[in-house]
C-alpha cells in the first residue's frame, strides 16, 4: 500500500525535476526560448501550457479506450487545439496586455511537443487520476523553468522583476539578455547547472 | 462496428463537440475582446487628438478616418492608423493631425516588434529618466509640409524635423516614413471624399 502510494506521488514529482520537460527532455524549447524575455510572460506561458496539458490529459485518458488507434493523433490534436483556443480567447478577453505580449505563441501551444508527447506516452495508457498528476507535474515543471528563465532574463536584461525596478541606476541593462541570444545563453547555463546538480547527486 | 466506421464516428463526435465548445466559448469572450479593442482605439484617439470630445468614423474605401470634434461639435482634427515596415516587423501608429493636415497633434505607436532596448524607444525610452516618451512627443506640433524629416546629431532646426533615436536610426526613419506616406494617402482620401459630398 505504502509503495503504491509512493509511485502515484512519483507521477507528479517526476515532471518537476527528474523528467523535467525542458531541462531533461528538451521539449517545448520554442516557447521556452521565445517568450521568456520577462518573468510575467514566462509565467503566463507556463500557466497556459499547464492548463492545456492537464485538461487534454484528463479528456484523452478518459477516452483512451474509445479512440481507435489509427486516428489517435488526429483526435489528440483536435482536443489539444480546442483547449489552446479556449486559453487563447480567455487571455485575450481578460488579460489583453499579456495576450498581446505573447502574440502568436499562445496558438502555437498546439504544436508544443511536450503536450502531444504526454498524451502519446502517458495519458493514452494510464487511468485518469495518474494522467492528471503526470500532466500537472509536467506542466508545473515547464512553468518553473519558464518563470526562472524569464526572471533571469528580465533582471539582467531590463533591471526589473515583474516590471518593478530591482537593480539601481548603477546597473546598465545587458540588452542581449532580452534578445534571442540571451535566451540561448540563459537556457544553456540553466541546463548545465541542472546537469551539474544531477551529477553531484549521482556521486553522493 | 467495423474499425473504419468506428474511426469515422469517434473522430466526427470529437470534432463536433470541440466545435460546440468553442462556439459557445467564443460567444462569451468575443464581446469582451471587442470591448478591449474599442477602449484601446478610444484611448489612442484621445492621446493623439487631445482637444477632441468625441469622434465620428468616416469610412472611406481605402481606410477609416476618425474625425475628432470638440464639445461644440466643431471638427478639431483627424486621426487615422498608419501602418508600414519597421526594422523587424510591421509598425502601426495612430496619427493625429489638424483639419488642414499641416500640423501633427500627436502620435501613438499601437504595435511594433522592434529591437528591445533600441527600437522600442519609439514607444518609450526608460534610460531617458526626465521624459521616457521624448521620441513620440517630438511629433506634437511638427509641420508636415513638404514632409517630416529625420535628423541626427543636432537639435531640430526647422518645424518639420524630428531627432532620430541613437542606435535606432532605422526604426526612427521607419516611423517618419510610415507617417509621411499615410498622411499623404489620408489627405487625398479625405479631400476626395469632401468633393463627392459637395
Amino acid at each position: 500500500m505504502g509503495k503504491h502510494k509512493a509511485t502515484v506521488a512519483h507521477e507528479f514529482i517526476k515532471g518537476l525535476w527528474d523528467e523535467n520537460p525542458v531541462l531533461i527532455s528538451l521539449l517545448g524549447l520554442c516557447p521556452a526560448l521565445a517568450v521568456t524575455n520577462s518573468a510575467i510572460n514566462g509565467l503566463a506561458m507556463g500557466l497556459a501550457t499547464t492548463f492545456v496539458v492537464t485538461s487534454s490529459s484528463i479528456i484523452i485518458s478518459s477516452l483512451r479506450k474509445v479512440i481507435p488507434h489509427q486516428v489517435r493523433i488526429a483526435s489528440y490534436i483536435v482536443i489539444i487545439a480546442t483547449f489552446v483556443t479556449v486559453a487563447d480567447r480567455f487571455m485575450a478577453a481578460f488579460y489583453p496586455a499579456i495576450s498581446k505580449a505573447l502574440g502568436p505563441y499562445v496558438p502555437l501551444i498546439v504544436v508544443n511537443c511536450l503536450i502531444l508527447g504526454r498524451q502519446e506516452a502517458f495519458a493514452s495508457k494510464n487511468p485518469v487520476g495518474r494522467s492528471l498528476l503526470d500532466a500537472l507535474g509536467m506542466g508545473l515543471g515547464f512553468l518553473m523553468v519558464l518563470f526562472t528563465l524569464g526572471t533571469i532574463r528580465e533582471i539582467l536584461g531590463s533591471g526589473t522583476f515583474l516590471t518593478y525596478q530591482v537593480l539601481g541606476d548603477w546597473f546598465h541593462p545587458w540588452l542581449v539578455m532580452v534578445l534571442p541570444p540571451g535566451a540561448f545563453l540563459a537556457l544553456g547555463l540553466l541546463i548545465g547547472l541542472s546537469n551539474w546538480i544531477n551529477d553531484q547527486r549521482a556521486k553522493a | 462496428m467495423s474499425t473504419s466506421a468506428r474511426m469515422i464516428v469517434v473522430l466526427t463526435l470529437i470534432v463536433t463537440i470541440s466545435g460546440g465548445v468553442l462556439s459557445s466559448w467564443d460567444s462569451y469572450t468575443a464581446p469582451k475582446i471587442q470591448q478591449h479593442r474599442l477602449v484601446e482605439l478610444r484611448t489612442a484617439i484621445a492621446d493623439v487628438l487631445p482637444e477632441h470630445d468625441r469622434y465620428d468614423e468616416l469610412t472611406l474605401p481605402a481606410q477609416t478616418l476618425y474625425v475628432g470634434r470638440n464639445a461644440a461639435g466643431e471638427p478639431v482634427g483627424i486621426a487615422f492608423i498608419a501602418k508600414g515596415s519597421g526594422f523587424q516587423g510591421v509598425i502601426s501608429i495612430m496619427v493625429g493631425v489638424g483639419m488642414d493636415f499641416s500640423g501633427l497633434t500627436g502620435i501613438k505607436v499601437l504595435e511594433q516588434i522592434e529591437t528591445p532596448g533600441l527600437g522600442t524607444k519609439i514607444v518609450s525610452d526608460p534610460a531617458h529618466k526626465a521624459n521616457p516618451s521624448w521620441f513620440p512627443e517630438q511629433f506634437v506640433g511638427v509641420q508636415t509640409e513638404p514632409e517630416i524629416t529625420v535628423i541626427k546629431n543636432r537639435p531640430p532646426a526647422a518645424k518639420t524635423e524630428v531627432q532620430a533615436i541613437t542606435g535606432a536610426t532605422i526604426s526612427s526613419r521607419a516611423v517618419v516614413k510610415i507617417i509621411n506616406d499615410a498622411l499623404r494617402q489620408a489627405k487625398s482620401d479625405y479631400q476626395s471624399s469632401l468633393k463627392q459630398v459637395s
